[in-house]
């Protein structure tokens, strides 16, 4: 059978007409066809992929909450909203996203840098929460990436591309965000001496697992009877009194989950602090990750990227993801 | 442009019957005979997946046993300009396995072993041959799962599940395919192999391995793959609302939603599919329900009887003529087996099928449902609505008789309404079946020129020269190199 349409003008369907609101289109201008230009958020994770260009133009994007509609558990926001902002907005509906909330820390910043909050066990990464993005690249136009529902495979996933990238890609304008409701109850706890992959192993409400060699910490997260319920059980594996969060160190080291869960001292010169994020694998230490080496093909594949997204390199110069 | 490659590749295969082929030999050499099939039958077999797409043609047929196999394949089809499609076990709705022009393809059904599980990293590298469902099955003695459950998940590979980034009723809870996927090993189109993502919890550079899920076989053939294991709730609560009409099972999906709640599950089953459901697999669904929905819960037992408290009360507010709740697992497999074998049900009907898969803001699912059902009556085709209804992820299933004379050409120009009438909701083009043949023609219903170049740049950096699975996803405009004129350059090139 023979698929194939008369195919209609370039464009002109319903979705890819979608209105581009005057402060995208604003943006866009702003960021032109042409020199470099780097965009500032929050400036609160600056020191993630290299220092920028000094001489790069600093350009800032659109901030304000455009939709947010509850009952499909999505918000329409634009990039330069900082994500307390944007939760404030949320709360009002029990609702909130997987971004983490730093000071001052922006929607786009958050996507850019990709980072995930440290509740991202329960919350899941950063990355799965861009349904679609509308961002501005390399020669100035106004580029869609995803779909405005919360389930999509229209095509490639430039999503994806986009989150962790430091606007190196393209420069986010406007984001559909997937929320998540807000639980019932969270409490966080902590048992001096407990063995975190026991906790990893038995709780069925933790939205997040800290460990710092010695303490294990716990986001109790949910319906209040299974939070009961779950410290109850947990009440097996050690004294899990109530208590804030660790201060985080600055550095974040990137591991997999089991070495995260028998990370030591030693790696870290031997008096270092560190924190673990149990059954995820970052890892916040008093000091800086040494260098990760990227295979020879997943390099290559990398500078192929920056290559046809922004060949004359304009995009954020000097960072690298 | 589907039917010019078809005849050039006939006009290809002809010339070479005459002799034998140097491409298959190169093969042969590099897999040993029982690894290439290339008569008239395999070429046949491989030729279509379960798409109504049927103008397919396949080159050699290679079945390879090892990544250095993959290898050698993808090196042999360069060195003759020849295009390489992988293929799963076929069980895709849009054409994605279908080759055109005549191209190698490589079936990896036989690379299908569970290579190690980690319990340590909740992962488990496996090959991209092994079938969904088993992958389940192997870890389930762990009390861990593979969470993205297509309804094919039978039959269906790890592999054809990474390239679709596919879905499934749990999906709504959990995530797709991607959400579930750590790294993936891939064999580029130059034969080289790279090891996108990691165990890490941030590897480093761009998310190529987030980029390659759902490339659909576009941008290199997956190797080995990291799934994601899913602890198995120790709660799980199965319902079946049953309903005078569709509109208020829909109204339903929202109210839940609005509510604060995402249950494991929610699936909508309209009238027809009630009846050749219940005729096929006796699953217990009124028959005199205008619709149903199955919906599930899982999570600690408190919570999921809150949420199961929850989910009745909303149902009945919305017109639920009646509520059960599964009482034990045997009661709940004969919910969920009326639901999985919906398909099957519905071959009972009409010797053909087309399966359509579009979705919408849960919001708009009473109101475009309603407007399918008017498309089908106005094309005079039946359609029967079994679907993802929690994400708002459409499945019209027009069941048809290709036989009857124009019945092809009403059933399609259904499908384009239907892809009308989801996208003017602010819908999407697909929520889990892809691009493919099927709807690489109504991508640019959806995106701008700019946006499918972006999608072409993508693609073009992980094969510059375009020689994996071609002609699909992509309008041909913003196609890399625009295969027309390769063609032109070497005739045999894709043939
Ligand atoms: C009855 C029925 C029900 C279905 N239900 C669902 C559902 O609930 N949810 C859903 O998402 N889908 C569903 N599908 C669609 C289909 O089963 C999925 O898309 C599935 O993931 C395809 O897997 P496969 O192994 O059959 O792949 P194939 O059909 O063989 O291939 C699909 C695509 O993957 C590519 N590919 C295959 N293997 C590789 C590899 N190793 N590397 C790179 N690319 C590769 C192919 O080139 C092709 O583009 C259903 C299909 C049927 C027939």
């Amino acid at each position: 059978m023979e698929l194939t349409a008369p195919r209609a003008a370039p464009g002109a369907g319903p979705g890819a007409a979608a209105a581009v609101d005057e402060a995208l289109a604003e943006f866009a201008a702003e960021v032109g066809p042409s020199g470099p230009v780097c965009v500032r958020g929050g400036g609160t994770r600056w020191c993630q992929g290299g220092p920028g260009d000094p001489e790069a133009r600093v350009v800032a994007a659109p901030a304000g909450v455009i939709d947010f509609e509850p009952a499909e558990m999505t918000v329409r926001v634009r990039a330069g909203t900082t994500v307390a902002d944007l939760h404030q907005t949320l709360a009002a509906a029990g609702q909130r996203t997987a971004l983490p909330v730093r000071p001052s820390g922006t929607v786009g910043g958050a996507l850019a840098v990709g980072e995930s909050s440290p509740a991202r066990l329960g919350l899941g990464p950063v990355r799965d929460a861009l349904l679609q993005a509308r961002y501005v690249d390399a020669e100035g136009r106004v580029v869609t990436a995803g779909a405005p529902t919360v389930k999509n495979v229209s095509g490639f996933d430039l999503c994806k591309l986009l989150v962790g990238s430091l606007g190196t890609i393209g420069l986010i304008g406007e984001a559909l965000l997937r929320t998540r409701p807000i639980p019932q109850t969270e409490r966080w706890v902590r048992a001096a001496g407990a063995d975190p992959k026991s906790v990893l192993g038995q709780s069925r409400t933790a939205a997040s697992i800290l460990w710092d060699g010695s303490a294990v910490w716990v986001l109790a997260s949910g319906y209040e009877v299974d939070v009961e319920a779950d410290l109850g059980e947990l009440a097996g594996l050690g004294d899990f009194e109530p208590a804030d969060p660790p201060e985080l160190p600055p550095h974040r080291w990137s591991c997999s989950p089991a070495s995260a869960a028998s990370f030591g001292p030693e790696r870290l010169g031997g008096d270092g602090r560190f924190v673990a994020e149990i059954g995820v694998g970052v890892v916040h230490a008093d000091r800086p990750q040494p260098p990760r080496q990227m295979s020879p093909g997943a390099a290559r594949l990398n500078d192929q990227i920056k290559a046809r997204f922004d060949p004359t390199g304009r995009l954020n110069p000097g960072r690298r993801p | 442009m589907t039917g010019l490659l078809s005849r050039a590749a006939g006009r290809v295969a002809g010339r070479r019957r005459s002799r034998p082929d140097p491409l298959v030999a190169d093969l042969v050499a590099a897999l040993g005979p029982d690894r290439v099939q290339a008569d008239a039958a395999a070429r046949y077999l491989a030729s279509r997946d379960a798409s109504i797409f049927s103008e397919g043609t396949a080159g050699p047929v290679c079945f390879p046993a090892s990544t250095e196999q993959v290898q050698a394949c993808m090196r042999i089809a360069a060195r003759h300009h020849r295009a390489v499609v992988p293929r799963g076990a076929g069980t895709g709705l849009s054409g994605g396995a279908a080759p055109l022009g005549s191209p190698v393809v490589l079936s990896m059904t036989g690379m299908n072993s569970v290579l190690e599980v980690d319990l340590d990293n909740r992962v488990a590298w496996v090959q991209p041959g092994l079938v969904n469902l088993e992958l389940s099955r192997r870890v389930a003695a762990h009390g861990l799962h593979f969470a993205p459950d297509p309804s094919s998940q039978q039959a269906c590979t790890i592999g054809g599940n990474v390239a679709n980034n596919s879905g499934g009723p749990h999906c709504l809870a959990y995530g797709v395919t991607s959400a579930h996927v750590a790294a993936v090993e891939v064999v580029l189109s130059d034969g080289e192999v790279v090891v996108l993502g990691g165990l890490e919890a941030e590897p480093g550079g761009y998310d190529l391995r987030g980029a390659f899920i759902g490339s659909e076989g576009l941008c290199g053939i997956a190797t080995a793959v990291a799934v994601r294991l899913t602890p198995n709730p120790p709660a799980v609560k199965t319902m079946l609302a049953a309903y005078p009409d569709a509109a208020s099972a829909a109204a339903t999906v929202g109210a839940v939603i609005a509510d604060g709640m995402v249950p494991a599950a929610i699936e909508l089953m309209d009238a027809r599919a009630v009846a050749v459901i219940e005729e096929f697999a006796r699953a217990g669904y009124p028959r005199d329900a205008g619709a149903v929905l199955l919906i599930e819960v899982d999570g600690m037992d408190g919570g999921a009887a809150i949420q199961a408290d929850r989910v009745v009360a909303i149902a009945s507010a919305n017109g639920a003529a009646s509520v059960r709740v599964a009482a034990d697992e045997a009661e709940r497999a004969r919910l969920w087996k009326g639901r999985k074998n919906a398909f099957g049900a519905v071959a009972n009907l009409e010797p053909d099928y087309y399966l359509h898969d579009t979705v919408v803001p849960r919001s708009k699912l009473a109101e475009v449902i309603e407007a399918v059902g008017e498309i089908a009556d106005r094309h005079g085709v039946s359609v029967i609505n079994v679907f993802h209804a929690g994400d708002g992820n459409l499945h019209p299933i027009l069941a048809y008789d290709s036989r009857i004379e124009g019945m092809t050409e009403r059933v399609a120009a259904a499908g384009e309404e239907i892809i009308e009438v989801s996208l003017a909701a602010g819908g999407a083009l697909s929520g889990e079946h892809g691009i493919g043949v099927e709807k690489r023609d109504h991508m640019d219903k959806m995106f701008s020129p700019a946006d499918l170049d972006h999608q072409n740049r993508l693609r073009q950096a992980f094969d510059p020269h375009c020689r994996m699975n071609p002609g699909k996803v992509l309008p041909s405009p913003h196609s890399c190199a625009d295969i027309a004129s390769l063609k032109a350059a070497d005739g045999a090139l894709w043939g």
